[in-house]
């Protein structure tokens, strides 16, 4: 077992015997039975030999033809599973888990103008959306204000445009801020696009402590695999401390990181690099925290993940309980957190975009079904459910509603949401559960030898084993041993989709036009003033928060406020590996 | 190709898309398949892509783009190639992009797009047999 498990405080119990689930003389019959089973097994394959010689999970976790009670012998019911809202949260972080409340349907959406997609988030509240989640699009999410020559052909494509708190104004029209929650996929200039949300929150009257949400902010994986950074690493870091320690203060139901894991897996990894290179980078942010000077108890509590669910069913339900476990273990044991609500690991899950085919895009729906049922029954917080057209564009509404709809065909007919964590107890589940934290486990000790995920990730560790892996499924899907139904086997001749969704290029024209009109009429003085004082609050070493809400107040747009942080701060360069 | 040198190929991401998980898998196979591959990385103007397609004296540049914009970068990236000499480069297109968009990309001087689903082996047929051939 790994170094964690040393730690634990031992059960009331002392005796072994007490603690193992199973009698040992049953396992032994069990494990004579199985033996002779084997051989019988074995000598009738010569005629009738199984599908394939091995068998793999998608990640290449070896798969034994059957599980036993002698597979999960060492699990320890108490220390290893426990129950449902305890220590260490394998199964599930609330007691009631969707008995109580059922998870957030929380569709990720935006595109055009902040009027385009505040029209789509009232379509899906109206439809039975719980949350929102907001896309921006790149020049958003990389700083640059929509008239920026770099942005000319991406204003508004893969999200919505926002340039200023006027935009964040006109997205939520209507919708009031102490009565949903938001999620903002905004990672490295959250600090800003949530001051903005913050501005607006107290137009509406809402305080800070009324308002729930998260945003991404998890930089580490942009260097590894999405790659919307701005700044090195250092400054980056304390933009996401100085977040973390405003929050707890100011606004305190806030999550202030999203650790990701989705991206790294759509980017190629494994179930296991997902898990280990996520709780890395979760150990990397709370030691930055540490380092800052916070306590883990004030800043653990508002840690939230994201994870990807994936191809193979009972992989990701064993993944997500895995993750659930050695994240408690952490947080307990190495980081001595005290506070139960720092041990849990809450995570929002998307379906796999990677694994949407462009071939016979019906398919899609049904991928969807069954990795969203993974993400449910493996006690996930909240969902995106992919739509079927995501191969070629953004989603049309038909799709969007599709998507939804099958979250709530899973919440409301198939009957899994009724009792907590139902395949606890399989064996098989149990095994693979365990044998994912043991490998993750593995990975986040090398990292850890390496110096952590930030310099795991300067020596191109972290990519490299994701570009390998990437490789490995391609070669796999090319010479026939992985089967992508529609893609190498039983493809079939189909007209293209029809009826996509495309983004008006007017959206351009209309964001710049807008950003003239804010530019003329605002208070240019004050702009200055606050972009200045922000520019001396980077120098040094105070919060960048507070001088961040004034910009946004003065309506200093994204990218003005970028350019100062870039002055300061520098631009990171990545280096080209494939 | 002939008896002449390998063939040489630039693979890049024009525009702001960071999703490079399919340029990288191209790249790899690219090279095992032996040809000499460049890959620019993510966030790069068409100004730029164009003068490392040039400077590297590439016989076939990918592009890759997931993010929409493919319908304005990857015809200003074939309309700078030409203004700089390299009509002879192969032009391809991969990513996330419409059916409908391809006959107007193919106009512009994009040979070919790979969609989604797309073997790398094709890609590399593909070029075997449409790289301009030089000594």
């Amino acid at each position: 077992m790994d170094q964690m498990d040393e730690t634990v405080p031992s059960p009331p119990e002392s005796d072994c015997e007490v603690r193992a689930m199973y009698d040992k003389k049953a396992l032994e019959r069990i494990e004579k039975a199985y033996a002779s089973w084997g051989e019988k097994v074995s000598s009738a394959l010569a005629k009738r030999p199984e599908r394939k010689a091995d068998f793999y999970t998608v990640s290449g976790i070896p798969v034994d033809r059957v599980y036993l009670p002698v597979h999960v012998r060492a699990m320890d019911y108490e220390q290893d599973l426990g129950l449902p809202g305890e220590f260490p949260f394998t199964r599930g972080v609330q007691p009631t888990m969707y008995r109580g409340q059922l998870w957030t349907m929380r569709q990720y959406a935006g595109f055009g103008t902040a009027e385009d997609t505040n029209r789509r988030y009232k379509y899906l509240l109206e439809h039975g959306q719980t949350g929102l989640s907001v896309a921006f699009d790149l020049p958003t999410q990389i700083g640059y204000d929509s008239d920026h020559p770099d942005a000319y052909a991406e204003v508004g494509k893969v999200g919505v445009a926002v340039d200023s708190v006027h935009d964040m104004r006109i997205l939520f029209e209507g919708i009031p801020l102490d009565k949903v929650s938001t999620s903002m996929t905004i990672n490295a200039p959250a600090a800003i696009l949530l001051a903005m949300y913050l501005a607006v929150a107290g137009e509406q009257g809402v305080p800070g402590d009324k308002i729930n949400g998260t945003i991404q902010n998890d930089i580490l994986k942009e260097y590894t695999s999405r790659g919307t950074y701005i700044f090195p690493p250092g400054p980056s870091m304390r933009i996401i401390t100085d977040i973390f320690a405003f929050c707890s203060k100011e606004v305190p139901n806030w999550n202030t990181i999203s650790i990701s894991g989705y991206h790294m897996r759509e980017a190629g990894c494994t179930a296991v690099q997902e898990v280990a290179f996520t709780l890395a980078n979760g150990i990397a942010y709370v030691e930055a925290g540490l380092k800052a000077g916070l306590d883990v108890d004030t800043f653990g509590p508002r840690l939230a993940f994201f994870f990807c669910c994936h191809l193979d069913f009972l992989e990701e339900i064993a993944k997500f309980r895995a993750a659930r476990r050695l994240w408690a273990r952490i947080m307990r044991e190495r980081f001595k957190a005290k506070n139960p609500r720092s041990w849990m690991l809450r995570f929002h899950t998307q379906t796999a975009g990677c694994t949407l085919t462009a071939q016979q895009p019906k398919n899609n729906i049904v991928r969807v079904a069954f990795q969203a049922l993974s993400a449910v029954l493996g006690g996930t917080q909240s969902l995106h459910t992919n739509s079927m057209d995501e191969a070629y564009a953004l989603p049309t509404e038909e799709a969007v509603q599709i998507a939804l709809r099958t979250q709530q065909l899973i919440a409301y007919e198939t009957g899994v949401a009724d009792t907590v964590d139902p395949l606890a107890g399989s064996f098989y589940i149990e095994n693979l559960t365990r044998e994912i934290e043991e490998r993750a486990m593995e990975y986040i000790r090398k990292i850890d030898d390496m110096g952590g995920s930030p310099a795991a990730i300067e020596q191109g560790f972290i990519q490299r084993e994701i570009q390998d892996a990437a490789y490995r499924y391609q070669k796999d899907i090319e010479s026939g041993d992985r089967v992508i139904v529609g893609v190498n086997r039983f493809q079939t001749d189909e007209a293209p989709l029809r009826g996509l969704l495309r983004v008006d290029p007017a959206v351009r024209d209309r964001q710049t036009e807008r950003l003239k009109e804010i530019r003329a009429k605002r208070d240019a003085g004050r702009v200055q003033r606050q972009l200045a004082s922000l520019r001396e609050a980077a120098r040094g070493k105070e919060n960048l928060m507070p001088p961040i809400l004034e910009c946004v107040r003065a309506q200093a747009t994204l990218g003005e406020i970028c350019d100062v942080l870039r002055e300061v701060f520098g631009e990171y360069q990545a280096s080209v590996t494939f | 190709m002939g008896n002449g040198r390998r063939i040489r190929v630039l693979v890049a991401k024009p525009g702001l898309d960071g999703h490079d998980r399919g340029a990288k898998v191209l790249s790899r196979a690219l090279r095992d398949a032996g040809m000499e591959v460049i890959y620019t990385g993510i966030r790069q103007t068409p100004e730029q892509v164009v003068n490392a397609a040039i400077q590297e004296d590439v016989d076939v540049l990918c592009l890759s783009s997931l993010s929409g914009a493919h319908d304005y970068l990857f015809p200003r990236v074939t309309s700078l190639l030409r203004e700089k000499g390299g009509q002879d480069v192969l032009v391809l297109g991969g990513g996330i992009i419409p059916e409908e968009d391809i006959p107007a990309l193919k106009a512009c001087g994009i040979s070919e797009v790979f969609g989604p689903g797309t073997f790398t082996g094709d890609i590399v047929r593909y070029i075997e047999e449409h790289a301009p051939r030089r000594g």
